[in-house]
Parts: C-alpha cells; sequence; structure tokens
C-alpha cells in the first residue's frame, strides 16, 4: 500500500453517463477522498455495486470491483470481506436497491456486522427506468406509475438499521462534499458494518426531494448536543418524520465486526496443490 | 438363503429410528460388512412413519431390493408398511405388550418375534433404550457378534457419559438374552464379519468432504432438504483449515455470498435442493458473465414447487442445463455414486477455476441420504489435484496489461479462458459485471465487442470438450444388443438389476453417464445397439431427451416418479418389460 494515494486513483477514465447535476458524482468524489484519506489505494480497496443510477459507480471508480444483480450487492460485498478480510471493502447501492428489492439482505447484512461500509445513494425515486416511486418516495408523490401518490408512507432506512442491531448508522448530502466525505470516513474506519444513507438528488426525475429541500432542511447533528453512542437520542432524531439530519447518528464503541467473531484470520485464496495436511482424518471419522 | 441381509427399523419420526439404525449400520461396518442404507421419511419432525433399512453382504452392496428379513417395528403400521417385502423367513421383531402392537398380524409366515423391548429397557435403565433392546435382539437372530455394536453406542451416546454407554450395552445384551432364552429359534441368518475395514458415509457427507479436500474454504447456504446435510457437515469442519460457512438469509444471499467470496480468490460453494435452485437462478448468468469460478450445488427432490420435499427425484435436469434467462455457458456435472459425489466434488472445483464459469454439481436425494461402505483408500486425499487454472501475481501480470497499464481481465484468449487476478494484486484492479463488458470488465454495446466477448465465454466449452474427458463408466458385455443409459443414483440399482437380467438370460451394456453438459457422444454407442433404453427418476424423461437430441434417435424410456428411488430387481423387471413391449412395437412396424 503506497502512502502517496490521492483520490483521483479511484477515478477510472471511463466518463460518468449520470445526467448533468446528479447527487452521485458528489457521492462518488466523497467515497474516492474518503477511501484515499483511509489509506487505501484501488488494488486492497473492492467496490460492489447493486443496478440502476447508482449501480454504475464500480465502472467509474478504479478498484477491484463487482456489479452484480439488483438487490444483492450486500451479500457479494460480505462473501468478499469473509474471504478476504485484509480487502477494503464498499458496498454502494440505490434506495431501490438497498430498501426494496434488497431489503431482506439490507436487514440481514445490518444484523452480521461485516467490517465494511455500505454508502446508500438515496434520490427517492427510480431514475434508470425513468421516473417510477422508490421505497422512499414520499406518500404523495405523483409518478407515472403511482398517479396519486403511493399511498404508503416511505420507509425509513436509519430506523430498520437501528431495530436490526447496527453499529454504525450515518446520513449525509451529496452536495455537502466535504462532510459527505468525512462521515463516509467515519463509516470506513468504523469496526462493523458502517451505513450511510447519503441524500443524492435527483435532478430529471425528483422535483420534490431537491438539493434546494435539503439545503434548506437539513441539519447537521454535530451542531446540535447528539451524542451518536446514545440510542435513544439516536432514535429520537431517527424517529422525527418532518427533519432531515446530516451526521454520524448512532455508533456503538463496542462494536466486533461478525468476521472477528467468527475468527476469520486472513484471506482464503491461498490453499495447497493438494489436498490440505490432515484431510485423510476427514475419512477416519467415518469409521 | 441370500448373501445379503436386508434390516428395517420403522416407527415414528422422533422415535429415534435413524439414530438406531446408524448405530447398526456402523456395527456392521466395523464389523468389516458392506453395508448399503436407505431412509423412508416424511416431511416432519415428530410423528409419521419413518424407516430406516439396512442392506448388508460379505460383497459390496449398490443398492435396495424388494425384500425384508429382518423388521424391527416400533410401531403396527411399520408391519403394515412393509407386508409386501416380508417373506415366510423374515423374523419380525415388536414389543407385544405395547397397547398399540397388540393385535399385530405378521404376514406371510414370517415369524413374529415378541420381545418386551419397554420392560427390558427400563430394566436396564430407561425405557428409552428399547430400540437398542431391539438391536440386541436383533444382533441373536442373526448371529451377529454383540460386541460388535459396543464401539457404535460409544460413539452414538460417548459425549453423554460413560454411564449411559454402559446402560445401552446392557439394553442390547438384554435384548439378546432374552430372545436367546425364550424362543428356540431356527434361522439360517449367519451374519459374518471380516477384517476389513469400512468407512460409511452418505451422498451429502461425501460431497462436503469433497469440497474441503478441494481447498474450498467458504460455503454459504440456507438450509433445504435434502442438502442441508453437505452444510451441517462443513459446519465445524471448514474451519479447521482456514474456511467459514454461513447461514445466509435466502438462497439468493447464498449464492452471491459465495459469488463474492470467489470473486475475492476463495473457493467457494453453495448447495440447495430445486426450489433453492430457482431462487437463485438470477444469479447464474452473472456468475458466468462476470466469469468467477462457482460450484453451485443442487441435490435433488420430487418437485415441482415444494412437491414431496423428502422424496426422490431427478427433476432438476433441465434447470441446472438450461436455468437462467439468456444464454449462459456452465457445466453440469453428476456424480452417480456415493464416491463420486466425493471426486466429482473436488473436480467440479478444478473446472470451475480453469474455466471461470459456474459447474452445477447435481446429486439427488437417494444419494444424499443414502450411507454406503467404502474403503478408507477410496478416498485417498494423496490422489486429489488442486488445478487453479490462469491466476496471474505479481510477477507476471505485465503480461496481460494493456498500453494504459490496465489488467484485461476479460482478454478474448483463443481458449476462451482469461487471466485471473484475486483482488490485492498490485496494478490488477479491474471491475468484472453482469452487463456487457470489453476486455477490462467496462460495460459496452458495441456489437463487434459483444460478440466476441459472448463468443470468448461460450469457447470455454469448446476448449473444456478438447481438454477434459467428459466420459462414461460402463458395465456388462460391450457388443449386447440392448444399451441402458442412467444418470444419477441409478447406476447401483441397474448393476445390481443386471445381475437379475442375466439369471434371465438378457446381456446388457449398460452406460452411467456422469457428466449432463458437456456430455460424452453417444451416438455410436446408440447406433450400435438394437434397443437404447434411457432410465432416470423423473416423469417426462429429461435425460432421455437430450440423449435423443444428441443421436438423432428416438430412445425408450424406463421413468420413475413415485418419490422412490429404483430398487435393482424392480429395475431389472421394467428393463424386460421394456424389451417386450418394444419387440411388440418392432413386430408391428414389420407387419
Amino acid at each position: 500500500m503506497s502512502s502517496d494515494i490521492r483520490f483521483t486513483d479511484f477515478k477510472s477514465d471511463k466518463q460518468p453517463t449520470w445526467c448533468p447535476g446528479c447527487g452521485d458524482f458528489g457521492t462518488m468524489n466523497g467515497m474516492m477522498k474518503a477511501l484515499a484519506e483511509t489509506g487505501n489505494d484501488p488494488d486492497n480497496t473492492f467496490i460492489v455495486a447493486g443496478i440502476g443510477c447508482s449501480g454504475k459507480i464500480g465502472t467509474y471508480m478504479h478498484s477491484y470491483a463487482l456489479h452484480g444483480v439488483h438487490g444483492r450487492a450486500l451479500p457479494v460485498g460480505i462473501g468478499v470481506k469473509m474471504a478476504n478480510p485484509d480487502l477494503e471493502v464498499m458496498v454502494s447501492g440505490g434506495d431501490g436497491d438497498g430498501y426494496s428489492i434488497g431489503a431482506g439482505h439490507f436487514i440481514h447484512a445490518v444484523r452480521r456486522n461485516v467490517d465494511m461500509s455500505y454508502v446508500v445513494m438515496d434520490n427517492r425515486i427510480y431514475g434508470l427506468t425513468k421516473g417510477q416511486a422508490s421505497p422512499t418516495s414520499r406518500e404523495d408523490f405523483e409518478t407515472a406509475t403511482t398517479p396519486d401518490g403511493p399511498n404508503q408512507p416511505p420507509v425509513n432506512p436509519k430506523a430498520l438499521a437501528l431495530a436490526a442491531g447496527a453499529t454504525f448508522i450515518a446520513q449525509t448530502f451529496s452536495s455537502n462534499s466535504q462532510r459527505h466525505a468525512e462521515i463516509v470516513q467515519e463509516a470506513i474506519e468504523h469496526d462493523g458494518f458502517g451505513f450511510v444513507n447519503v441524500y443524492s438528488p435527483c435532478v430529471t426525475f425528483n422535483d420534490v426531494d431537491t438539493y434546494d429541500y435539503f439545503r434548506d432542511t437539513i441539519e447537521d447533528v454535530e451542531e446540535t448536543d447528539h451524542d451518536r453512542f446514545d440510542r435513544e437520542q439516536a432514535k429520537d432524531k431517527i424517529l422525527e418524520s418532518d427533519k432531515e439530519y446530516m451526521g454520524v447518528l448512532y455508533q456503538d464503541e463496542d462494536s466486533v465486526p461478525f468476521e472477528e467473531r467468527e475468527g476469520v484470520e486472513g484471506s482464503m485464496a491461498e490453499i495447497p496443490d493438494g489436498a490440505p495436511e490432515g484431510a485423510m482424518d476427514l475419512v477416519r471419522e467415518f469409521y | 438363503m441370500p448373501d445379503d441381509l436386508n434390516w428395517a427399523i420403522g416407527g415414528e419420526a422422533g422415535d429415534g429410528i435413524d439414530s438406531t439404525g446408524k448405530i447398526f449400520a456402523q456395527a456392521l461396518s466395523r464389523a468389516g460388512r458392506h453395508v448399503f442404507t436407505s431412509k423412508d421419511f416424511a416431511s416432519r419432525i415428530r410423528g409419521g412413519y419413518t424407516a430406516y433399512k439396512v442392506r448388508t453382504s460379505v460383497d459390496r452392496v449398490e443398492s435396495v431390493v424388494d425384500r425384508l428379513d429382518i423388521l424391527i417395528a416400533l410401531t403396527e403400521r411399520t408391519v403394515h408398511e412393509n407386508e409386501d417385502e416380508l417373506h415366510e423367513d423374515s423374523v419380525v421383531i415388536y414389543d407385544g405388550e405395547r397397547s398399540t402392537m397388540q393385535d399385530v398380524e405378521v404376514p406371510h409366515g414370517a415369524t413374529a418375534l415378541e420381545v418386551p423391548l419397554k420392560r427390558l429397557a427400563e430394566d436396564a435403565g430407561g425405557a428409552i433404550m428399547l430400540n437398542v433392546v431391539a438391536l440386541g435382539a436383533a444382533c441373536e437372530v442373526t448371529n451377529f457378534p454383540i460386541e460388535n455394536l459396543d464401539e457404535s453406542l460409544q460413539k452414538r451416546f460417548g459425549d453423554k457419559g460413560e454411564a449411559i454407554v454402559e446402560n445401552n450395552k446392557q439394553a442390547a445384551r438384554m435384548g439378546q438374552e432374552y430372545v436367546r432364552e425364550e424362543f428356540d429359534l431356527d434361522t439360517d441368518y449367519d451374519v459374518e464379519t471380516t477384517d476389513e475395514d469400512y468407512v460409511l458415509l452418505n451422498g451429502d457427507e461425501a460431497i462436503g468432504m469433497g469440497a474441503i479436500a478441494a481447498g474450498c474454504r467458504f460455503y454459504a447456504g440456507y438450509p433445504i432438504t435434502p442438502a442441508t446435510d453437505v452444510m451441517e457437515y462443513l459446519t465445524g469442519r471448514i474451519d479447521q483449515f482456514g474456511g467459514k460457512v454461513v447461514q445466509a438469509e435466502d438462497e439468493l444471499s447464498a449464492i452471491n455470498m459465495a459469488l463474492g467470496a470467489a470473486r475475492a480468490g476463495a473457493r467457494s460453494m453453495t448447495a440447495t435442493s430445486g426450489p433453492g435452485i430457482d431462487l437463485m437462478t438470477e444469479t447464474f448468468g452473472l456468475v458466468a458473465t462476470s466469469e468467477t469460478p462457482l460450484v453451485i450445488c443442487d441435490v435433488m427432490r420430487s418437485g415441482p414447487s415444494t412437491g414431496m420435499p423428502t422424496k426422490q427425484e431427478q427433476g432438476d435436469l433441465n434447470m441446472t442445463l438450461y436455468g437462467g434467462h439468456g444464454e449462459i455457458p456452465r457445466f453440469v456435472v453428476a456424480p452417480t455414486t456415493i464416491s463420486e459425489c466425493f471426486w466429482k466434488t473436488v473436480e467440479a472445483f478444478n473446472l470451475a477455476e480453469k474455466y471461470q464459469i459456474p459447474v452445477f454439481l447435481v446429486s439427488d436425494l437417494a444419494m444424499a441420504v443414502t450411507e454406503q461402505t467404502f474403503s478408507p483408500e477410496t478416498f485417498d486425499m494423496d490422489e486429489v489435484e488442486v488445478d487453479r487454472g490462469k491466476v496471474v501475481d505479481e510477477s507476471d501480470i505485465d503480461a496481460w496489461l494493456d498500453e494504459k497499464g490496465r489488467f484485461q481481465a476479460h482478454f478474448p484468449a483463443a481458449d476462451g479462458v482469461s487471466p485471473r487476478a484475486f483482488p490485492g494484486t498490485t496494478d490488477g484492479a479491474h471491475m468484472t459485471t453482469g452487463l456487457e463488458h470489453d476486455e477490462l470488465g467496462r460495460r459496452t454495446e458495441d456489437t463487434d465487442v459483444r460478440v466476441e466477448q459472448v463468443d470468448k465465454r461460450n469457447r470455454k466449452v469448446e476448449t473444456a470438450r478438447e481438454e477434459e474427458s467428459f466420459d462414461y463408466r460402463e458395465f456388462g458385455d460391450p457388443d449386447a444388443d440392448t444399451l441402458v443409459i442412467s444418470w444419477g443414483s441409478n447406476e447401483g440399482a441397474m448393476r445390481e438389476g443386471m445381475e437379475f437380467l442375466a439369471e434371465d438370460g438378457y446381456d446388457v451394456r449398460f452406460l452411467s453417464v456422469p457428466y449432463i453438459f458437456p456430455r460424452p457422444d453417444l451416438s455410436e454407442e446408440v447406433a450400435a445397439a438394437e434397443t437404447t433404453i434411457v432410465v432416470e427418476c423423473n416423469a417426462t424423461g429429461q435425460f432421455a431427451d437430450v440423449i435423443e437430441h444428441d443421436v438423432l434417435e428416438r430412445v425408450e424410456r424406463i421413468n420413475k416418479y413415485t418419490g422412490v428411488r429404483f430398487d435393482a430387481d424392480e429395475l431389472a423387471e421394467e428393463v424386460k418389460s421394456t424389451l417386450a413391449d418394444s419387440a411388440g412395437t418392432q413386430e408391428v412396424e414389420a407387419e
């Protein structure tokens, strides 16, 4: 690992096809900055992405990466990290990817607490399929498939995470790039599953949850007397429905990553040329 | 009196049928006798009929037959369920003092051996040991030295303390003595022991053992009958070799975790049964397109839908062969015996990594729950070879970098196989994806690149056909007019069935095929035969269909889809009647 890594080393030579002004640019830049700041380099970093606009991130970044199927990025990331805990694993997805089709995996990834970070680009809309309601869309948000609004409350991913036993819950706003990068860095440094929900506005299909909306509403918990280690306070902030917060909402200081609890020690990539030593004992067990 | 003995214990699920059967099977195995077991169980935890059958002989046994010599009946229903298999020399052991067993009528002139199992067990220290009393009684009936049970009892109850073990030994002896003193039995059963040392294991255990031997380090799965034993085997054991089992939240997660671990460089596997394979299907194409080596094991059971979860079927051939949207290069390997479950698992890992392709390892319930004896050398670990294919490291990665220094993980090599750099390799950082991509792994819709990459991936199959030996195992007379072909666990029944056929003057050539795709070309074999019959446990003849497709000729079919595996004698009869029908058809055509 070289010490002179810059965040641009994580940039690929592929030009993003996101719409001009898309929140995902800022989200990705913050991820790259955070990775460089934490001393990682592209050769020890593994990015996993799902499908949708957010899923393109692996293409625009330079690292080891896998772009998988819709909603299943988290299990892939868990597999990568379990097989090689020396890798820095970052999973990225969108609100549809993470909270709809992948909601089951989200809950279980949270409770499994593998030491990786999960950055969700939440724009409260399905962008790449051209503007349908997402699980975080507002109840009255009108789209082609929900002309009267989804008529159901949005998913609160932070609350799901807290209930599932999350050890790190944060929220950022992609436009506030400095804070976003700092918080992603904290997620990377956290010993366990670092969950960051990023408000990453869709400038094409979402005219409600806009840059202006977030800029006007969002409050940084760092500027309040919020104690991130206090689960009760975190719960109150997370369940507050008419308020948008930024910052680390909850962190468990005593978090021990799953792979550590399971005693995974190093990379599983190295194996002998033949059966491992002592393998014949496996046969003798059947006497 | 036949050379082999067929023994069974039956009762309700929860009666300890399985462990009692296993104690007896292990005792026979340790006493140097060959054993072949089968289970009859229902999809419930307690209650419902369940049985454990043991066929044993000094010679090797490969299948079950339609005959029972000794039956321990813990419930009246056990006698009824096995009525057709009893004969005049059978002995039925049961506790006539139990209220449910008062009116048992033992059919076909078999000997009814009423032993107060429960009362004797109480005398030995607890009613719970009544099954072991019955085992002791069975030892006396079969002249099997009761000392052989002791080690099995030690293995089964050792961790519950020496007192429990001693009580069980005592219980067995009380059963033995009761029979010796109370009955003047005149049976010819004489279960000889030998000096041979055998191991006794089932197909799922053989797959798990093969996986560890092959260097598998990561397993993710979701419990499902009858594949769970693979996971249970690996749990605890794989850790000793630096690996890990993760019980995923569902099958979608399981296969994606396994994919992630494989991408990180671990030999990785998941196992499931039909319903789980359905859920995993989404990811098949991703495995193939991202060129990740992965072993996906399907231990088939009766379908469709939840079907009959605890019953035998070979209905997933088409699913593993064609499952998934788009066109997915893959290999499908189907072991035909329990020892092959071990060796084909090792081979599956090598094929997966040599060709960076999903390999389906297809087994079935009959093989998964059957235990069979083998010489330990059958699983000689020194014979295990590990071939990781084209893995590059810091020393040779330069050869695979493009002019801008980017690693070409999907380089369209002539053999279809590109270099592989495990994450962490300096200068190897690259992207893999299920999207169509160029040689760098970057998304593309360029028509030429699309064709180049599709051809590249499909070329692996052609390369493998040239490099590997996807052959069959052959039995019987190579010049026989009748050719029988089967896949999966039917091999044993057919091999023994051939002995019955030979006795009746039928000459048969039998090919057992462990490769579904790529598979051997059987055109010449089929052309040389007068009649070709494909045997499989499904209703529509999925393997027969692919054979017909390959050889451009109609084949006869023997299909069983009752949920029960083929018996050797039953299969012989089926072959005879198929030949008779086929001859009849030919005569009609001739007229």
